[in-house]
C-alpha cells in the first residue's frame, strides 16, 4: 500500500482516481489545488503525486517546480494527468520536474498499472 | 466501468454532470466579456472550464461530446496563448457552449444526445481559427509487424546525471524492460566520479540490454517515454550475445539496495515506516521493575506447591498469591500500553508552520494556541491523527477566521485564535480544535444537505446535528459550501479517519462567534475496564468508564413524555431511560420487568438503560466486529469471556445517539456461544 496525493480541481475527477486508487488498497490523500497540496506536503509522507495540470491559482506546472523544492518531494515521483500528449508541453512539464504523464480519460486498470510501474 | 461498483460511478458521474453545467455557466458569462476585454484571468478560467468538461466527460464515458470539447479547448488554448479572440470565434463558441449543455442535459435525463450539430459548430470553430487545425492527437505510431524469429533488439540505455531529479529511477525502466523480457547484458560503469566526487542524486551508470525480437519497437520505445531527454537512448537490431547473461529480474531485484543508498532522499523515507518507536528509558525500567514483582510472585505461588496437606493457611496464601498475581498482570499491562503512547505534541508540532503559511497566503492573522500537547495517546491512534487535524486547522483560517478588516468591523480583535487542546477524559483522549471566526452557515448547510438528498426536507436537527453534516462524504465530494462559507474538501477525510480509529467528531458553531471542532479516541485500542451485563439469557460489556451509577427504579420517578420517550429523575436530573433489551432487539419495547437502571454518561449528557442484572466487572480485549463480521449498529465490538462465551460490547454512545433521535435502533443478532 502507497500513499498516493492526487490533486485536480474537479471534485469529481478526483473523487473517480481517488475511489479507484483506494480501491486497490492505496492510501489517498486528496487536494482541490496546488496550495492544498503544498500545505500536506510537509505534513504527511507522499509516494506518489497525481497533478492536473489546468488548476486555478496554482496551476499544475507551478506546483510541480514549487514540490521539486520542498525537500520531502524533492525526488517524488509526479506524474501530470493531460488530456492530450503534446510533445511542447511534455518538454515544459519535464523542464518543470515532472516524472511522467497520463492522458485522461484513462481505464482504471490504466491508471493502476501506470502507477504500479512507479511505485514499485 | 471496472474498478468501481455501478452506483459509485453514477453517483460520480451525476457529480461531473452538475460541475459541467457551472463551469458552462462560467464559461458563458467569461464569453460574454470577451468582446470588451481579454483578461488572462478569464481566459484561463474558461479554458479550464472546457479542459475538465473534455477531461471528465472521456473518464465518464460521456463521449459524444469529446470531439466538440476538444476543438473549443484547442481555441481556447489559442486564445490563451496571445492569439486575439474575433467576434466570430466568440459567437462559435457560444454556439459550442449551448450544445455541451445540451448533450449533457440529455445525458441528466438518462439519453444520449446525437450530436448532430456539432461537427458544424467544430467547422465554425475551425473556420475562426483561420488555420487547419492543431494540437490534434498525434498519428498513432506505425505499427512495426511483431517479427517472430527476428533478431534481437539491442538497447543502449545511459541516463544523463539529471534523470533521477524528476523523480524518474533507471531501476524502473530497467524492470519494464525485464518485463518485456529483456536483460543486461553490459553495465558501463566507466563514467562513476570517485567516490569522494560522487553525488548521490546523479545518476552515472550506463546500461546495454537486450530484448527479444518479437517485442514490438513501440513497446520499447513506451518504457523510455518518460525520460526522452533525460537519456542517451540507441535502440537497434542486434545479433545475439552470449547466453550466459544475467537475468536482468535478478539485478532489478539485488539493485533497490544500492540505488536507495545513492539517491539518499527515497531512502530514508522507507526508513521512517511505521515499525519502530522510540521509548523513553523510565518507561522500560518501569517495565523491569514490573517483572521483578512478578518473579516474587512467581516463587511465593511455586512454593505452596510443595509436599504436605492444603489446609487453610496453605488455601490463604494460594488466594493472595493470586491477587498480586493479579496486581501484577494489570500493572504490565499498563506499562506496555505506556509504552505504545506518545505524546500529542508530535503531531501538534506540525501546526505552527501550517498556521503560519495558510495565514499569510491569506492575510489573516492568526495566533495560535496549543496546550495538552504532553498528553499521551496510543501510537497507532497518534499516526492517523495528524491528516485530520491538517484538515481541521486549514478549514478553521480559510473559512472560519474573517479577513483582519472584517473582524475590525465586527468588533473582534484583528488576529484570529485558534486554539488546539488535548486532554483525558474517562477513556478517552479528547481533542479540541477552536476557533473564534464567523462560524458555520448552517442554514446554507442544511439546504445543500436537503439538495444533496442526505436528509429529508423536513427532518428535524439540532444546530450541532446540522453542524456535523459537513462530514458527510456526500457533502464534502460535493465541495458545495466550501467557496461560500462553509468547509468543504477534505472534512470527510477527517470523519473517516477518526471513524477508522473508533473516535467521534463533534462540530459545534456559533454564528460570529467561532466554531469548535471535537475529536474524541479511545486512549488504547485493544483493552477496556469492562462491566458484564445480563439482558434476558445475553451477556453483554459495557464500558466501566461510561457507567455513572446503577439505582433501583422508583416508579413515581419514572414518566413518559409524548411520543413516547421515557424519562426517570435522579436527583434534580431528568434523564431518559431506554430498555435496552428493546434497543438491542431482544424483546418488545415496554414489557422489560427489571427495576435495575443503570446510569451512562456520553458526550456529557446522562442516559438511562435499563438492565435485568450487574455481573461482574472485569477486563475486556476488544475484537472488532467490523473486521470479523460487519458493524452493527450499537455495538462496539465483541470479547471472549473467561468461560469462552463471546459477550458484545455495546456502543453508548451509538446507543444514546437512537435514544436521543427517539429511535431505537434494531440489532439482528444472535449472541454466539
Amino acid at each position: 500500500m502507497s500513499r498516493i496525493m492526487v490533486v485536480d480541481d474537479s471534485n469529481s475527477m478526483r473523487a473517480l482516481i481517488a475511489q479507484t486508487l483506494r480501491g486497490a488498497g492505496h492510501e489517498v490523500t486528496e487536494a482541490a489545488d496546488g496550495q492544498f497540496a503544498l500545505d500536506l506536503v510537509g505534513t504527511t509522507k507522499i509516494d506518489l503525486f497525481l497533478c492536473d495540470v489546468n488548476m486555478p491559482r496554482i496551476d499544475g506546472l507551478t506546483l510541480v517546480k514549487r514540490l521539486r523544492t520542498l525537500a520531502p518531494s524533492k525526488f517524488t515521483p509526479i506524474l501530470m494527468l493531460t488530456t492530450e500528449v503534446d510533445p511542447e508541453k511534455i518538454k515544459v512539464a519535464k523542464a518543470a520536474g515532472a516524472t511522467g504523464w497520463m492522458v485522461k480519460p484513462f481505464q482504471p486498470d490504466q491508471l493502476l498499472a501506470t502507477i504500479r510501474k512507479v511505485l514499485t | 466501468m471496472s474498478g468501481l461498483d455501478a452506483a459509485t460511478f453514477a453517483a460520480l458521474q451525476a457529480t461531473f454532470l452538475e460541475e459541467s453545467f457551472e463551469g458552462l455557466d462560467r464559461a458563458e458569462a467569461g464569453l460574454l466579456t470577451l468582446d470588451t476585454a481579454v483578461t488572462d484571468e478569464v481566459v484561463g478560467e474558461l479554458f479550464r472550464a472546457i479542459h475538465s468538461i473534455k477531461g471528465g466527460a472521456g473518464a465518464f464515458g460521456i463521449d459524444e461530446i469529446t470531439g466538440l470539447a476538444h476543438t473549443m479547448e484547442s481555441v481556447l488554448d489559442d486564445v490563451r496563448s496571445g492569439a486575439a479572440p474575433t467576434p466570430a470565434m466568440t459567437a462559435a463558441l457560444l454556439r459550442g457552449v449551448d450544445e455541451l449543455r445540451l448533450a449533457l442535459e440529455e445525458r441528466r435525463a438518462g439519453r444520449v444526445a446525437s450530436g448532430a450539430a456539432h461537427a458544424g459548430v467544430c467547422a465554425a470553430l475551425t473556420a475562426a481559427r483561420g488555420a487547419a487545425p492543431r494540437g490534434v492527437a498525434p498519428a498513432p505510431p506505425v505499427p512495426v509487424a511483431p517479427a517472430v524469429n527476428a533478431a534481437p533488439w539491442r538497447v543502449e540505455f545511459a541516463p544523463l546525471p539529471h534523470l533521477m531529479r524528476n523523480g524518474n529511477d533507471p531501476l524502473r525502466l530497467l524492470r519494464e524492460l525485464a518485463s518485456l523480457g529483456g536483460t543486461v547484458i553490459a553495465v558501463d560503469t566507466s563514467r562513476l566520479p570517485r567516490f569522494e566526487d560522487l553525488d548521490p542524486t546523479e545518476c552515472h551508470l550506463a546500461w546495454t540490454l537486450e530484448v527479444p525480437g518479437a517485442v514490438e519497437r513501440a513497446a520499447i520505445d513506451e518504457v523510455f517515454a518518460w525520460v526522452d531527454g533525460d537519456c542517451t537512448l540507441a535502440i537497434t537490431r542486434a545479433a545475439p550475445v552470449a547466453a550466459d547473461a544475467p537475468a536482468l529480474a535478478a539485478i532489478a531485484a539485488d539493485a533497490p539496495m544500492a540505488t536507495s543508498e545513492r539517491a539518499g532522499a527515497p531512502a530514508s523515507r522507507e526508513a521512517s515506516a511505521i515499525g519502530s518507536i522510540r521509548v523513553g528509558v523510565d518507561k522500560i525500567d518501569q517495565l523491569m521493575n514490573m517483572i521483578g514483582e512478578l518473579v516474587i510472585t512467581q516463587s511465593m505461588l511455586g512454593e505452596l506447591d510443595g509436599e504436605g496437606p492444603v489446609d487453610a493457611e496453605r488455601l490463604a496464601r494460594l488466594r493472595e498469591g493470586l491477587s498480586q498475581l493479579a496486581r501484577n498482570t494489570r500493572a504490565m499491562q499498563e506499562s506496555v500500553v505506556r509504552l505504545r503512547s506518545m505524546p500529542v505534541g508530535v503531531v501538534f508540532g506540525r501546526i505552527p508552520r501550517l498556521v503560519h503559511d495558510v495565514g499569510a497566503r491569506l492575510g489573516k492573522e492568526v495566533a495560535l494556541e496549543l496546550s495538552g500537547g504532553t498528553t499521551e495517546l496510543d501510537k497507532t491512534v497518534l499516526e492517523k491523527l495528524g491528516d485530520p487535524l491538517v484538515h481541521i486547522v486549514r478549514n478553521s483560517i480559510d473559512h472560519g477566521i474573517e479577513l483582519p478588516d472584517a473582524r475590525a468591523a465586527a468588533g473582534k480583535p484583528r488576529h484570529g485564535t485558534i486554539r488546539l487542546h488535548a486532554e483525558h477524559r474517562g477513556s478517552e483522549i479528547v481533542i479540541e480544535v477552536a476557533d473564534d471566526g464567523r462560524g458555520l452557515d448552517l442554514p446554507r448547510i442544511r439546504a445543500k444537505a436537503v439538495e444533496r438528498g442526505l436528509i429529508g426536507a423536513d427532518t428535524a436537527l439540532t444546530d450541532d446535528e446540522t453542524a456535523k453534516l459537513i462530514f458527510a462524504p456526500g457533502f464534502s465530494t460535493a465541495e458545495v459550501v466550501s467557496d461560500v462559507s462553509g468547509r468543504g474538501v477534505g472534512m470527510d477525510v477527517v470523519w473517516r479517519h477518526i471513524k477508522e480509529l473508533g473516535g467521534q467528531v463533534d462540530v459545534q458553531s456559533s454564528p460570529g462567534a467561532g466554531t469548535r471542532t471535537i475529536l474524541r479516541l479511545p486512549l488504547t485500542l485493544a483493552i477496556i475496564d469492562g462491566q458484564l451485563i445480563r439482558v434476558l439469557e445475553h451477556q453483554y460489556v459495557v464500558p466501566l468508564l461510561s457507567i455513572v451509577e446503577s439505582v433501583q427504579i422508583d416508579p413515581r420517578r419514572r414518566a413518559r413524555l409524548a411520543g413516547g420517550h421515557d424519562i426517570y429523575r435522579v436527583r434534580e436530573q431528568i434523564v431518559p431511560i431506554v430498555d435496552l433489551g428493546a434497543a438491542l432487539g431482544l424483546r418488545p419495547p415496554g414489557v422489560a420487568t427489571s427495576s435495575l437502571l443503570m446510569i451512562v454518561e456520553t458526550d456529557g449528557a446522562p442516559l438511562g438503560l435499563i438492565v435485568d442484572e450487574l455481573l461482574a466487572q472485569q477486563q475486556v480485549v476488544i475484537k472488532s466486529l467490523e473486521s470479523n463480521y460487519q458493524r452493527v449498529d450499537g455495538l462496539a465490538g465483541a470479547t471472549i469471556l473467561g468461560d469462552g462465551r463471546v459477550a458484545f460490547i455495546l456502543d453508548i454512545v451509538d446507543l444514546a445517539r437512537h435514544a436521543r433521535r427517539g429511535r431505537v435502533g434494531h440489532a439482528d443478532h444472535e449472541q454466539a456461544a
